[in-house]
């Protein structure tokens, strides 16, 4: 004969077990249930700190098609090399923005900008910079307009540009505007006028 | 007396015993003869053929259970390291690193520890592993890693992005010229008959043009069909006279010509006997080549941009921006054919077309003006591009910079857009004219636009509206047609 008071252990052990397994049941339920956050894929840069400087950013307006310029009061580093990265870095977070006139995707990014004397500029932008644009040739244009003019209107002596993806040499952007070769400065700030509201 | 019914033999006189053996010896020709006649109309073997980077072969198809089968390791065989074994009913099959596990009579197979369903049963004849031809679609994909495209009924199967397009493009008056651009060299075999062209492409991975009937609009060429049928491509060109094929660019065109002299067409059949058998001429194993027009051919060239693999931008879940531009191609050819403007389209079909092979075509042809077409969901109307040159490679001498070849010639594009932006104007339809660095339009030498058409409201069905085409399309060749001498002259 089994003694009373194990019969009652017994009963407690398997009247707790049930009731973890409910519990571990409701909770599991609750988490399938939950919606997950929204995960933001923008890489994270260092924020810079330093005197603020007024530029002029060139956005891109899909809604007409124009580069109309934008004063902006930004912290600027004192090395040419890290300007130009703040500066396309701030007229991306603009174009991040969903209520942008110009949206691009989510996660595009610069990695780097680097220039090389005499008068070279290399852009080097991450690859959901470039697979997550929408196609276009005016779309596209826009954008590599508006990165090249915001650059070269506040560095000056840069005569050439040039835009990779992810460090490397890409044929189009995102099937239109050409990245295979070096962007004349001179011709963009003639395209650039021409995209000036009312031309 | 009693009648008897047993036989008597009564002999038969001499001359009547050899008649009847000269019947039964006829009689016994008669049966061989008929008998020949129906084994060689029986039909022909079916084949698989195969095209992938690695090797384009043919297998034997296998009957069984009244549907095709084919050998599973004859298959694999060429594509890479591949090992069979028997073990009883089961056969085990390891391509490279991917084990399959097969079992006679089982639809249910095992590949790389998963399952899947063949469609039929699996055969093992002889110790050789046959799978039924409608199960390689499911199947290749799990051994090889990578998509494979199976057209099941004519018997021919791509490994990979193998295909060869074509163009078609009817040049000239007369006599008109069809010319057949193919993405990677062909040689078919070709039969002529009286106004019937047919290119047989067995080892050629040649797939179909967007509609398998391509009409040119032309009495004398009508029409070019595109069938598939046991392992082969068939091109058929209708011509309402006798027509001959040559070759050139080391065997990626084939341009048919009527023949100056029927005489000269390759069967000598007899006019109205349709049933005449058509003779089979192959192509010769090194076509010649034919020179490169010194002169201009076409005084238009117009490109419907993208094609094949190269969507252009994805307007819709149906519209494809590729395909739009085919279309707008077509009907800006007939508003400059119209107005007497020789054109050629560029891109008729849905061919993978690289914008150099596009640069060179219309240098080499010495064309008026190219004028590349695209259409966008962005924006409203229509926006008119010429070359933003990139940052400037010299020209050496007489040999002009690849990148920037369009110098010389930006002045009169710019004309020619502005003209076009103002012809649009006249029509209420939104235009602006700008730069872009968009290729080929600086590696064009002669005068080069671009035409990005966007809807005039939010409705992108109105990109395929055939009134709207026609709106913007009419325009471009009112232009054009306008500047004629002026680009005719341009060197």
């Amino acid at each position: 004969m089994i003694p009373r008071h194990l019969m009652i252990a017994m009963a407690i052990l398997l009247a707790a077990a049930l009731s973890l397994s409910l519990y571990a049941w409701h909770v599991r339920k609750s988490v399938t249930t939950t919606p997950t956050a929204v995960i933001d894929t923008r890489p994270l840069a260092p924020p810079v700190t330093g005197p603020t400087e007024r530029v002029i950013l060139f956005v891109a307006h899909d809604e007409d098609g124009t580069l109309r310029g934008l004063s902006a009061q930004i912290p600027m580093p004192s090395g040419r090399q890290q300007r130009s990265e703040e500066l396309l870095r701030a007229l991306l977070s603009i174009y991040l923005d969903r209520s942008s006139t110009h949206v691009l995707g989510s996660g595009a990014d610069i990695r780097s900008v680097y220039l090389v004397d005499p008068g070279s500029a290399v852009i080097d932008v991450n690859s959901a910079f470039a697979d997550t644009h929408r196609s276009g040739v005016l779309v596209e244009q826009l954008t590599v307009a508006s990165m090249i003019h915001t650059v070269t209107a506040n560095t000056p002596g840069i005569q050439k540009v040039k835009i990779l993806v992810d460090g490397k040499e890409r044929e189009t952007l995102a099937g239109h505007a050409d990245l295979s070769s070096y962007y004349d400065v001179s011709a963009v700030n003639q395209l650039a006028v021409q995209l000036q509201p009312g031309q | 007396m009693r009648w008897t019914n047993v036989p008597r033999e009564i002999p038969r006189p001499p001359l009547l015993a050899r008649a009847s053996r000269i019947r039964r010896l006829c009689g016994f020709f008669l049966v061989a003869i008929v008998s020949t006649l129906l084994l060689s109309a029986a039909p022909p073997e079916k084949h698989l053929s195969v095209y992938s980077v690695a090797a384009n072969y043919s297998l034997p198809l296998v009957q069984h259970d009244g549907r095709d089968y084919v050998g599973l390791l004859e298959l694999l065989e060429p594509l890479g390291r591949v090992t069979a074994k028997t073990d009883g009913s089961k056969w085990r099959l390891r391509y490279n690193n991917v084990e399959g596990e097969f079992q006679s009579g089982k639809t249910r197979v095992r590949i790389h520890d998963r399952d899947a369903d063949l469609g039929g049963k699996f055969v093992l004849d002889n110790k050789r592993g046959l799978v039924p031809l409608g199960s390689l679609s499911s199947l290749l994909p799990r051994f090889l890693g990578g998509p494979v495209t199976l057209h099941e009924a004519p018997g021919r199967l791509f490994i990979g992005n193998v295909g060869t397009h074509f163009t078609a493009s009817l040049a000239g008056d007369n006599p008109p010229r069809l010319i057949l651009h193919f993405t990677a060299p062909v040689n078919p075999i070709i039969a002529t008959d009286q106004g019937v062209l047919r290119m047989t492409f067995s080892r050629e991975p040649l797939v179909s043009p967007a509609s398998p009937t391509l009409t040119f609009g032309s009495k004398v060429i009508s029409s070019a069909t595109f069938t598939e049928n046991n392992g082969s491509a068939v091109l058929t060109v209708n011509a309402s006279v006798p027509i001959i094929a040559s070759f050139g660019n080391e065997g990626k065109t084939i341009v048919v010509t009527p023949t100056s002299n029927p005489a000269q067409s390759t069967t000598p059949t007899s006019p109205g006997t349709a049933e005449t058998p058509t003779a089979q001429t192959p192509a010769p194993a090194a076509p010649p080549p034919v020179p490169l027009p010194a002169r201009r051919r076409y005084f238009a060239i117009v490109d419907a941009s993208h094609g094949g693999d190269d969507y252009g931008e994805t307007l819709s879940a149906a519209l494809l921006e590729k395909d739009v531009t085919v279309a707008l191609a077509h009907s800006l050819r007939q508003e400059l054919e119209s107005r007497g403007i020789s054109t050629l389209v560029l891109r008729d079909s849905d061919a993978n077309l690289s914008v150099d092979d596009r640069a060179v075509y219309t240098n080499a042809d010495h064309a008026a003006i190219y004028i590349a077409l695209h259409a966008t969901s962005s924006g409203r109307g229509v926006r008119v591009y010429t070359a933003l040159l990139p940052f400037g490679e010299d020209d050496r001498g007489p040999f002009r910079s690849w990148t920037t070849a369009q110098h010389a010639s930006l002045p009169l594009s710019q004309t020619t857009a502005t003209a076009i932006a103002g012809e649009l104007q006249k029509r209420q339809v939104p235009v602006r004219a700008l730069s872009a660095a968009l290729r080929p339009l600086n590696n064009v030498t002669g005068p080069a636009i671009a035409v990005e058409v966007s809807p005039q409201s939010s409705d992108l069905a109105q990109l395929t509206a055939p009134d709207y085409q026609q709106l913007v399309t009419g325009a471009v060749a009112t232009a054009i047609a306008a500047a004629k001498d002026q680009l005719g002259s341009a060197p």
